[in-house]
This record gives structure tokens, C-alpha cells and sequence, in this order.
């Protein structure tokens, strides 16, 4: 029922057409496998635990290679797990397939059962269908089995192995609840599932407290934002009487430009926003969630959980372009966090830290896409990151596993995960240094990788939206095409030096050491390549028309294919945006067009890898044991703005000091004061109270109890 | 099924049976010896709990009225009747009652291990009472069964309770009785008004709601019943008692206390508060009280469990938080307040209820309660750990739990009346995680650092037995609730629709003369 025109039509005809149209081939399925998928693991997990149990409570560990061959427990996850999601995937390419050859203008809505029904609010258990969800849905599933697969090689030492593919499944599951729900509360089940087993995938290592530890902040921290999402659907709930998308967003282009209703509702969306893509000021829970295995944080801190902000902002994209206070916002606290992100990587040593930094940043991103009215360039950088992030991940994953045996097996205590302790490792893991350069150029935006064209085409979007005839707020958008830019210059430059750091100059691993390190089995390698593949061609699907002539095309998936694609989703918002603020600008603040400010974007961020790689090239490194103090800028930039330690101050202890206070003095001494006073004065009289003391009283008082009921009962019959 | 009930005539004897049944129950339990007594009073309850299923398919899901109704005079010469009914209100609570306690007598096998024919009587006891309050249709009956809920109570925590259970069960007992005598007192007052009506005096439920009460006498009647109820509940200031009571009180007893008899309030406030006393109950200042009371409960009360060191008492302060959601909702006056306010009360007795029964297995094995005494147990109980965790979840309202659907009605709701409040209420969201989270972490996870932690046995297959149905119900009330809510819609609306038309009456008495009607926010949606 979207509508070009904006005005709500005909509902219920619309949609049976287009159903006869759009024949969906097992949809359910693809959400039920990997729900399938983690019964099965979930079971062998608890049937593990419960062995390896048995083990522990004799003070020892068990040993998984008893016997030479490993338990069933052990084996099956690795076929149950990804062949689960590869069948869901396939799924979702079929149905992806059926609605690329149809025109499919109006989400095509399938009902299961009542979930909710009060006389006053009703929600179905409802999947949509639509061309932002069967995305979302393909990029889940499909970097979901990469990393699935990733994951046998990576985890298959692990004494949790099946409990892991238990919540990785899950996981997948409520992503997709999150990203196929109809509704407003079906999307939060799987806003709030996706944080439930971040939580326990973070924690998954539960027996170090530093790791459980991340695990709660990052459930707390999201529940922070989740208030936020509650309360906005408390809010639409009381403008529409629906949550269901379909309805829902049909009524909204009724809706006043600008009014504070709308502004309200799309600022507490935000929040919610805010916390699941860690943004400023929730962000806090990323870095921290690094404690999971390597492969989590490339699934769930990287390609798919952290960016469902991003989708829930362009799910509601008509509410946001209603308002252009939240879309200023939005992309405000995008550019922000972009750069402030970008900022800490620059001086972290932790490989990991550096690309949950860079994540941060990269989301900051796809919010000013999606702050600026470009939400179809939002959910372009949201998809090329899924690949090119996934790839990072996956390849300090590699990395870190070749450093972990290395350092385990020659009895090194020391940090696998520090780049001081890395250097010269290209010469031994050739596939990930090489897939993984293929990934830093397509995060620093360089032609004609994947990033260049997405994250390109959103600082476009914000210098031509600023320019637009009647433009909310002009020079603030400027700003944040100036800030926009500036990040991209530092993000080329920290991924060049977390790569050089790495894999180039002299190893510092250690003489023995260095004989340990190997590239890693196929079984993860080949999701690199394929990771590597999709973030060198993903960029092509979208390629501005401007820059079509100075791009080879290839086919017809060029020219703004994706903005095509999801017009449907998006028209309603650009109408209402073209009423209210005019046609977008043609020209950058400072002169100049699309295709001009696109080359000088790259050769920046061309000429930032080249220069800093010849400069951090010669650099000498120390190892980390050796490393001395920071000072200055660097030091506040490596305790990452001391922004956990001010938060620490300014909220968490304060909150357990009051917390204490409201139990010590509150309860315990004023009111239980007033209530033992009562007492007090009941026990002067002495009399029940030293009757309740005796032994025998309580055959008295039962004796008395049968009387009342014997009298009760005669009495009746 | 339905073809079966009928042919047994279950509608009419169902209900005396499950207040009869359990009491009667009292013989075989005191007769049986001492090393049989538990499974006899465990198959004694279970019998009761499979007659009272009989319900979900006997109730006619579109009636809003009483259902099964019977009554037999018990002293006539002061109206007084036996008389019983069950609606969409009362019929989980009932169902609830006898479930759980099968539940929690199956849960004491071990924990009770002296003075066994007692205790499994008073348990039995203490059901029927429990069953009797949501039955009943007499005030005076009403009132029998809501005091007879507090003698067992009583001696369940101050006999087989902790350290300190005399200080405790003389502290619930004190501050139940005096609440519920100001109930008395508002009871008599209501038939003395009663006899002046309709000229004889009666404690019939149906006939008290045709006395016309002045809007004062409306209000003062209204502090006495919810005193009574808001002690019971407990609603803030008035919760001390309850942590005590828990802390102190044998697992079975905290099991039925924070299932079933808080609920005793909440439903007090659904059944009497509401329809005797509608203008009041939706007088501006007493909502307002009221729902800030729930809101101070909700947050203060998440605050104070978060700095427990004993486990059982931060689940007890959960109790006041989560019950604080039931007011809430109940004061949002309108039909998704309500049925929230409902299913927060069954997930809440579901949830909570399985953590004391988990907390006391930990008890079992450890002989503590500190928490941090404990840490990494998920190593060596992986079974114990993964109902913890579900039922953690639940309690703290994850979506796809029970927890969930009854906390967003009620504050969705709430929110439809009271915006700034509900902001606030939400927030009760993070202050559970805060609460919850550390606590589970220091049990189950955390370095496995204690030696006597190494030994702790995982799940018996009784325990399992206990848990898996809790948890089950758990996620399919998650997923499923429709039939419940379908259940009790009929019911809530006769509660609302008998707000409207009071305030129209109050409206019709008034608007001689005034003439602008006052817009007053109804509970219509």
C-alpha cells in the first residue's frame, strides 16, 4: 500500500493482485531452519556440557580426542549448523530470484497465527516480504553460512563447540524474525533475541570474568536503547492503534511535515538505533564485545546484528522524512560517531579493537545515509560492509588462530591479539594478506572496491541533501560533509596501519614462534575469497549514473540498481522529502559535481593508504611487553577518550550508591523502623506473641484452622 | 473433550471440588506414614490440578460474566452464602493455584525433612484457601478464604523456615492481618449500606455491586480494600515484609507465596476494587497515587535487589518490581492495562515461582544463599544453568518469554493514559537487566574457583520434572498468548464497561447541576 502519490488507497485489492503475482517459495522456512538448526545443537550442547561435566568435577578438563576420534556431539554441528543456514540461504535466493522477475510494488505479507490479541491491539505472528527485507534476509543468510562455515575450522578445538552453533543458530534466527517480522513488535522479538545472543555469544567463554563481564555490559547498554524502541511503538500505538508496518505506514504520510509527534516517535526509534549499531553515546558495549570468538564478532559486531539500527531507520523511513529535527539528528550522531570512532582506532595496538572501532565508524556512516533521505545508500554501505567487515573479521580470526597455536604451542604467554606482538606475517598467511588488503581498500572508499561506491555515494548524499532548495539546516549539513570526509582520510589510515602493523615489516613474534605460524584450512579460507569477492564487486550493483560513463559497465546490474530496487520502500519518503525541501543540489558546497568530488575522495584515500603505508612501513614497532608509555593526545586517544571511566563515574556508581542507600536506610531503616515500632508495640502486649513462642501452638492453631473449616463445611451441606 | 465434561456434569461440582478436595486431602496426608506422606500429598495435588485443566475447555471463552455459578445460604440471617463462580479474571489465577502447588509440594521432597505429615497438610491447606479466594462470590466467604491464606502461611515459615523465621512470620502475619482488617471493617460497612438498599443485609458479590455509594463513601471504602490488597501485593511502602517472608519461609512456601498469594491482591483490586468502587478507582488523584506507587515500586524496588548479596531476597525484591507492573496496568483502566496486567501476574507467578524452586535446588546443594559464594556452576550443572537462564529471561521480560507479552500490554496501556508515568515504568526494563544479570553471572558464570562449587550435582530428574513444564510455559505464553487473552477479554470489559457506567451515573446525578459534562478519561480504548 505504499503509494507514489502518498495517499493511502485501496488496501485490501492491492494486495491480493500483487500476491497473484508474487508466488513466495517457502519463506517460513528460511526462519525455521536455523531455528531447527539450534534445537539439534542445542541439544548436543547440553548433552556435551553434561560429559564434559563430569570431567570438570573431578578438577579435570575433558579430553575431546579420547580414543583418537571425536564424540558425536562434536561432529555433527559442524554439518547440522551451516548446512542449515547454506538450505536457508538457498531459500532465500529462490525467493529473492521470483520477486527480481516481478514487479512487486506493494511487501507481500504472509500471516501464521494471532500472536497478540487484546480487545484493544492486535499483532500477528506475520513475515513481510519485501524488497528490503529479502535483502536484508540474503545478506543474513548468506554472510550468516560464510561465517558458519568459517566457524568449523575456527571453533573446532573448542571444548563449547556445538553450544556455540546452538546460539550462532539462534542467533541467525532472530535476525531474521528482526529483519522479516511484519510489525513493529515482531522486529523487537528479534531486536531484543539478536541482543540475547550477543550476550551469550560475548560471554561465551563464561568461566573468564572479563568476558562475562562484556557480555552483560552489552546487554545492559542495548536495553538502554530498547526502552527507546518500546516506547516509540508506545508512542505509534497511540497515533495509529496499529503497529503492522503495512497499515501503519500507509496512514503515516497523513501525518503533519515536521510535527512533534513524529519528531518524537523517530528520536526514540533512534535511541533504540543508537544501541543495537552502537552509537554515540551507546556505544560503549562494541569495543568490550570483542571478548567473543573472532567469528562472532564478524557475524553479529559487524555484518548483521549491529546494522539492524540502519534497517530500522529505513524500515520507518517514511516517519523519518516527516521529520527533519530526528533526520538532522540521526545523521548528526552518524558523523559524529564516525569520526570519534575513527579517532580511537587510530592508536589501538588490539587487532580486534581496531575493526570494532572502525565498525563503530563505518555505522556512523550508514546513518548519515540514512539521516540525509539517501536510505537506499544506507542499506548499500550497510550490505558492502557486511562484506568487507565480515572479511576484516574473519581474517584477524585467521590470524589471531595462527598466533594462538603458535604462542600456545611453544608455551608464550603473550597477547595473540596485539599487532606489536604480529609484523611480517604475509609471508606465511598469503590468502589472508591479500584477501584481506582487498578489504582495507574497500573500507577506505577506493575505486572500484565495493566501499568506494557506498560510502562515496553517502557523502554525496549529504553535501547535495545540505544543498537542497529548501534544506532544514544547510551549513550543518556541510559540516557533516566536511567531517564525513575527514573520517574517510583517517579510516584509510588506520586500516593501513592495522595491515602494515600486521602482515608487513620484520616479524615480532618471537625466533621459535614464528616456525608455528601457517596459513589456515580451506575450510576458512575459502569464505575469505569468497568474502573477498563480494567486497570487490557488491560496489557495482549501484553505481551512480553520474559515474556510469566513467565506470566499464557491466550489464544491467549498473546504474543505481539497488536504488531501483528499493523504491518501493523508499518512494514515499522521497516524495514527502521532495515536497518539503525541493530538488537535492547538483553541485558540493565548494563547487563541483558528483563525479568530481567521487576522484577526489578516492585519490585521498589512495594517496592516505600509499603514503602511510611507506611511512608506517619504516617505523620501528616494539613488542608489547617492550612498549612504552603513551603520552599526550595518543594516550587519551588509546584509553579511547576515557569514556568507559567517565560513564563509570558519572552513572554506574552513582546509580549501585544509591542503589545501597534506598535498601540500608530507605527500607531497612525507615520504613522497617515505622513497621517494627508496630511490632514493638504489639509484642508490649505480650500476649499472642509469647503464645506463637511455645512448641505445641502450631497443633493449637491447626486444630482451630479444621474447627473453622468443619463449622464452614456443615454449615453448607 | 468438551463432550466429555458435559457428560460428567463437570461445570457443576468442579469448583467445590477444587476447594474441597485439597482440604479433604488433610486425611490421607495425616494418616499416611511418614516416608509415604510426600508422594501421597503430591498425587493428591496433581489429581486436583488435572480436575481444575478440565477449565480451559468447561469455560466459555465468550461469556464476561460468572460462570458455574452456585450458591448455597450459610447464615441466612446475615446473607451470608456459599457461593462460587469462576470468570475470565479468576480462571488462571485458579489454574495457576493448582499447578503450582503440585509444584511446590513435588519441590519439597528433599527440602522438607521433618515433620512431613504437617507440612504437606498446611500445603493442602493453603491451596484450598488460595483456591477459595478466587472462587468465591461472597464477600464473606471471600474474606474467610483470604484470612484462612495466612494461618499455614504462617506456620509454613515459622516452622520450617530459616534463622530468623519467627521475626519473620510474625511480621507477615502482623502486616497482612491489620490490612486486611481495615478490609473488614469496609466489608460491613458495605452490607450495613446493603441492608439500607435493598433491606436485607447480603455479602453477595452480584447484589453489592447494585449499592449506591456516595463518591466519599466510595473512596474511603476503597482505602480499606486497598490497603488489605496493596499490603498483600505488596505495593510500595508496604513491601518489607515480603523479603523477610522469603528469605525465611521453606522453598514450597516461597514458591505458593510469590506465585499465588500475592496475586490474591492484584486480583483483589480486578474482582472488588474496580467494579464495587468504579469512581473512585478512577479518580484522578487515587490513579495517580496508585500508579505512582507502582512506578516507585517498579524502579526502587529493581534498585534495592540489585545490592543483594542474598539471592532469594533479590528475587523477593523482583516480586514488588514485577507486581508493580500488575498495578500499573490494573490503573491504566483500559483493556490492555488490564489483560497485561493479567498475564504479568500468570508469567510472574510462572517465572518467579521457577526461580525460587531454582534457588532453593542451589540451596539443597550448597547450604547458602550468598552469591558470591557461588560462580561458574554452568561448567558442572550445564542442565541447571539453561533453566536458569530461560527462566532469568523470562523474569525480566524478553521478548518470546511470558514476561514479555505482560509487561508490554500493561505499559503499553498505561502509556495510553498516563505518558510521563509509563516513560518512567519503562525504564524498569534496564533496571531488570541490572538486576538479573550480575546475579546470574556470579552463580553460573564466572571462573568455577570454589572447590565445594566442583561437587554441585546437576539436575535430578525430579527437578527436571519440576522445571521443563515452568520453562515450556514460559516461551509458549511467549509466543502463544492469544488463548489466554482471548479468555479474559470478555471479563475485563464487564470490569471496564462498568467503570463507563458509573462515571455516566455519577455524570447523569451530576450533570442537574452542572451543565458541561466532564470529559473524564475512561477506559475505553
Amino acid at each position: 500500500m505504499y503509494n507514489a502519490l502518498g495517499i493511502s488507497v485501496q488496501g485490501g485489492q492491492a494486495t491480493v493482485e500483487t500476491a497473484a503475482q508474487f508466488q513466495p517459495f517457502f519463506p517460513g522456512l528460511i526462519i525455521l531452519l536455523p531455528l531447527i538448526g539450534f534445537l539439534i545443537n542445542g541439544a548436543l550442547a547440553l548433552r556435551h556440557a553434561q560429559v564434559s561435566a563430569s570431567a570438570v568435577r573431578l578438577g579435570g578438563e575433558l579430553d575431546l580426542d579420547e580414543g583418537g576420534h571425536l564424540p558425536a556431539t562434536h561432529t555433527l554441528p559442524s554439518y547440522v549448523a551451516p548446512g542449515v543456514m547454506l538450505v536457508a540461504f538457498l531459500i532465500a535466493s529462490v525467493n529473492f530470484a521470483r520477486m527480481l522477475s516481478v514487479e512487486l510494488h506493494d511487501p507481500h505479507v504472509i500471516e501464521y497465527w494471532t500472536w497478540i490479541a487484546t480487545g484493544a491491539f492486535t499483532v500477528e505472528a506475520a513475515i513481510q516480504l519485501d524488497q528490503l527485507s529479502i535483502l536484508m534476509t540474503m545478506i543474513v543468510t548468506g554472510v550468516g553460512f560464510l561465517i558458519h562455515l568459517f566457524s568449523v575450522g575456527y571453533m573446532r578445538d573448542d571444548a563449547g563447540y556445538p553450544r556455540y552453533f546452538s546460539y550462532l543458530n539462534l542467533f541467525i534466527f532472530f535476525m531474521l524474525v528482526l529483519v522479516m517480522g511484519a510489525s513493529y513488535p515482531l522486529m523487537f522479538v528479534g531486536w531484543e533475541g539478536v541482543g540475547l545472543c550477543s550476550y551469550l555469544l560475548i560471554g561465551f567463554w563464561f568461566s573468564d570474568r572479563e568476558k562475562s563481564d562484556a557480555g552483560k555490559k552489552a546487554f545492559i547498554v542495548n536495553r538502554i536503547g530498547d526502552v527507546g524502541f518500546l516506547i516509540a511503538m508506545f508512542l505509534l500505538f497511540g497515533m495509529f492503534g496499529t503497529l503492522d508496518f503495512v497499515p501503519l505506514f500507509s496512514q503515516a504520510a497523513d501525518l503533519e511535515y515536521g510535527s512533534r509527534l513524529v519528531t518524537a516517535v523517530t528520536l526514540f526509534l533512534f535511541l533504540g538505533a543508537a544501541g543495537k549499531s552502537a552509537q554515540i553515546p551507546l556505544y560503549v558495549w562494541l569495543p568490550d564485545a570483542m571478548a567473543g570468538p573472532t567469528p562472532v564478532s564478524a557475524l553479529i559486531h559487524a555484518a548483521t546484528m549491529v546494522t539492524a539500527g540502519v534497517y530500522l531507520v529505513a524500515r520507518s523511513s517514511v516517519l523519518y522524512a516527516l521529520s527533519p529535527i530526528a533526520s538532522a539528528t540521526v545523521a548528526g550522531v552518524g558523523v559524529l560517531t564516525a569520526l570519534f570512532a575513527a579517532t580511537i582506532a587510530l592508536k589501538q595496538n588490539d587487532i580486534k579493537k581496531v575493526l570494532a572501532y572502525s565498525t563503530i565508524s563505518q555505522l556512523g556512516y550508514m546513518f548519515v545515509g540514512v539521516g540525509v533521505g539517501a536510505y537506499a545508500a544506507g542499506i548499500f554501505h550497510l550490505m558492502t560492509h557486511a562484506f568487507f567487515k565480515a572479511l576484516l573479521f574473519l581474517g584477524a580470526g585467521a590470524v589471531i588462530h595462527s598466533m594462538h597455536h603458535s604462542l600456545h604451542r611453544t608455551n608464550n604467554h603473550q597477547d595473540p591479539q596485539d599487532m606489536r606482538n604480529m609484523g611480517g606475517l604475509r609471508t606465511f598467511m598469503p590468502i589472508t594478506w591479500g584477501t584481506m588488503w582487498v578489504a582495507t581498500f574497500a573500507i577506505s572508499g577506493i575505486w572500484p572496491f565495493a566501499g568506494f561506491f557506498s560510502k562515496d555515494e553517502i557523502i554525496w548524499q549529504t553535501a547535495a541533501f545540505g544543498g537542497a532548495a529548501k534544506a532544514p539546516y544547510p551549513m550543518l549539513y556541510q559540516v557533516y560533509w566536511v567531517i564525513a570526509l575527514v573520517a574517510a582520510i583517517l579510516t584509510a589510515f588506520y586500516m593501513t596501519r592495522m595491515m602494515v602493523m600486521t602482515f608487513h615489516g620484520a616479524s615480532r613474534t618471537g625466533v621459535e614462534e614464528v616456525k608455528h605460524l601457517h596459513e589456515s584450512p580451506p575450510v576458512m579460507w575459502i569464505p575469505l575469497i569468497a568474502l573477498a569477492l563480494f567486497s570487490v564487486v557488491a560496489g557495482w550493483i549501484n553505481v551512480p549514473e553520474a559515474l556510469r560513463e566513467t565506470f566499464i559497465g557491466l550489464g544491467p546490474l549498473t546504474g543505481e540498481w539497488l536504488h531501483h530496487w528499493l523504491e518501493p520502500i523508499t518512494e514515499q519518503a522521497h516524495h514527502i522529502q521532495e515536497l518539503n525541501l525541493g530538488e537535492v543540489a547538483e553541485q558540493a558546497p565548494f563547487g563541483g559535481g558528483e563525479v568530481t568530488w567521487a576522484l577526489v575522495s578516492t585519490t585521498l584515500a589512495l594517496v592516505t593508504v600509499l603514503a602511510s603505508f611507506q611511512f608506517l612501513r619504516r617505523q620501528n614497532v616494539k613488542v608489547a611487553a617492550e612498549d612504552t608509555e603513551l603520552s599526550g593526545l595518543s594516550k587519551v586517544l588509546y584509553n579511547k577518550w576515557y569514556v568507559d571511566e567517565i560513564y563509570d563515574r558519572l552513572i554506574v556508581q552513582p546509580l549501585i550508591k544509591s542503589s545501597r542507600f534506598c535498601w540500608k536506610v530507605i527500607d531497612a531503616r525507615v520504613i522497617d523502623g515505622v513497621v517494627n515500632g508496630v511490632g514493638w508495640a504489639a509484642r508490649a502486649l505480650g500476649f499472642i506473641v509469647s503464645m506463637f513462642q511455645t512448641g505445641t501452638v502450631n497443633m493449637y492453631a491447626f486444630v482451630l484452622t479444621i474447627g473453622a473449616l468443619i463449622i464452614l463445611g456443615v454449615s453448607v451441606f | 473433550m468438551t463432550t466429555l465434561l458435559d457428560f460428567v456434569s463437570y461445570s457443576d461440582w468442579v469448583l467445590h471440588t477444587l476447594i474441597w478436595m485439597p482440604i479433604l486431602g488433610i486425611i490421607p496426608v495425616l494418616w499416611a506414614d511418614e516416608q509415604r506422606v510426600k508422594h501421597v500429598a503430591f498425587w493428591w495435588s496433581a489429581v486436583v490440578f488435572i480436575l481444575s485443566l478440565g477449565l480451559w475447555w468447561a469455560f466459555d471463552p465468550t461469556v464476561g460474566g460468572m460462570q458455574m455459578e452456585s450458591a448455597t445460604p450459610w447464615i441466612e440471617s446475615w446473607g451470608v452464602s456459599y457461593s462460587l463462580g469462576i470468570d475470565g479474571i479468576s480462571l488462571f489465577m485458579v489454574m495457576l493455584t493448582t499447578f503450582m502447588a503440585s509444584i511446590s509440594i513435588l519441590a519439597s521432597f528433599n527440602y522438607i525433612q521433618d515433620r512431613q505429615r504437617p507440612f504437606y497438610a498446611l500445603m493442602l491447606i493453603l491451596e484450598a484457601g488460595v483456591v477459595g479466594v478466587f472462587l468465591a462470590t461472597d464477600l464473606f466467604l471471600f474474606y474467610v478464604f483470604f484470612e484462612l491464606t495466612l494461618v499455614p502461611m504462617y506456620f509454613i515459615i515459622g516452622i520450617w523456615g530459616g534463622a530468623r523465621r519467627i521475626y519473620a512470620a510474625i511480621k507477615f502475619f502482623l502486616y497482612t492481618a491489620l490490612g486486611s482488617l481495615l478490609m473488614l471493617v469496609g466489608i460491613l460497612y458495605l452490607v450495613y449500606r446493603a441492608k439500607m438498599f435493598i433491606g436485607a443485609p447480603t455479602f453477595a458479590y452480584s447484589d453489592l455491586l447494585q449499592v449506591p455509594l456516595s463518591g466519599t463513601e466510595q473512596l474511603w471504602l476503597f482505602g480499606a480494600f486497598a490497603l488489605a490488597f496493596s499490603v498483600k501485593i505488596p505495593v510500595f511502602p508496604f513491601h518489607t515484609w515480603l523479603p523477610d517472608a522469603h528469605v525465611e519461609a521453606p522453598t514450597p512456601g516461597s514458591v505458593i507465596l510469590a506465585a499465588v498469594l500475592l496475586k490474591m491482591g492484584t486480583y483483589g483490586f480486578m474482582r472488588f476494587l474496580l467494579p464495587l468502587f468504579p469512581i473512585a478507582a478512577q479518580h484522578p488523584v487515587v490513579v495517580t497515587t496508585m500508579l505512582v506507587l507502582a512506578v516507585i515500586g517498579i524502579i526502587y524496588t529493581a534498585c534495592v535487589a540489585a545490592v543483594q548479596s542474598d539471592a532469594k531476597k533479590l528475587v523477593a525484591y523482583t516480586s514488588v518490581a514485577h507486581m508493580g507492573f500488575v498495578v500499573l496496568g490494573i490503573f491504566a483502566l483500559n483493556l490492555n492495562g488490564l489483560q497485561g496486567g493479567l498475564i504479568v501476574m500468570i508469567s510472574h507467578g510462572i517465572s518467579t515461582g521457577a526461580l525460587f524452586l531454582l534457588l532453593g535446588m542451589l540451596y539443597e546443594r550448597r547450604h547458602t544463599r550468598e552469591i558470591q559464594e557461588f560462580g561458574g556452576i554452568a561448567r558442572v550443572a550445564p542442565w541447571f544453568a539453561t533453566a536458569f537462564v530461560i527462566t532469568a529471561l523470562a523474569s525480566i521480560g524478553v521478548p518470546g518469554t511470558s514476561g514479555f507479552i505482560g509487561e508490554f500490554l500493561a505499559l503499553l496501556g498505561a502509556f495510553e493514559t498516563h505518558k510521563v508515568l509509563t516513560l518512567v515504568a519503562t525504564l524498569g526494563v534496564i533496571f531488570a537487566a541490572y538486576y538479573m544479570l550480575p546475579m546470574v553471572q556470579r552463580v553460573f558464570f564466572n571462573p568455577l574457583d570454589k572447590q565445594e562449587n566442583r561437587e554441585i550435582e546437576d539436575l535430578s530428574k525430579r527437578e527436571l520434572a519440576i522445571l521443563a513444564p515452568l520453562c515450556a510455559l514460559m516461551i509458549w505464553i511467549g509466543w502463544n498468548p492469544t488463548p489466554l487473552l482471548d479468555r479474559m477479554e470478555p471479563s475485563v470489559q464487564v470490569v471496564l464497561e462498568r467503570l463507563d457506567e458509573a462515571i455516566l451515573e455519577d455524570q447523569a446525578r451530576v450533570g442537574d447541576e452542572v451543565n458541561e459534562p466532564q470529559v473524564v478519561d475512561g477506559g475505553q480504548e
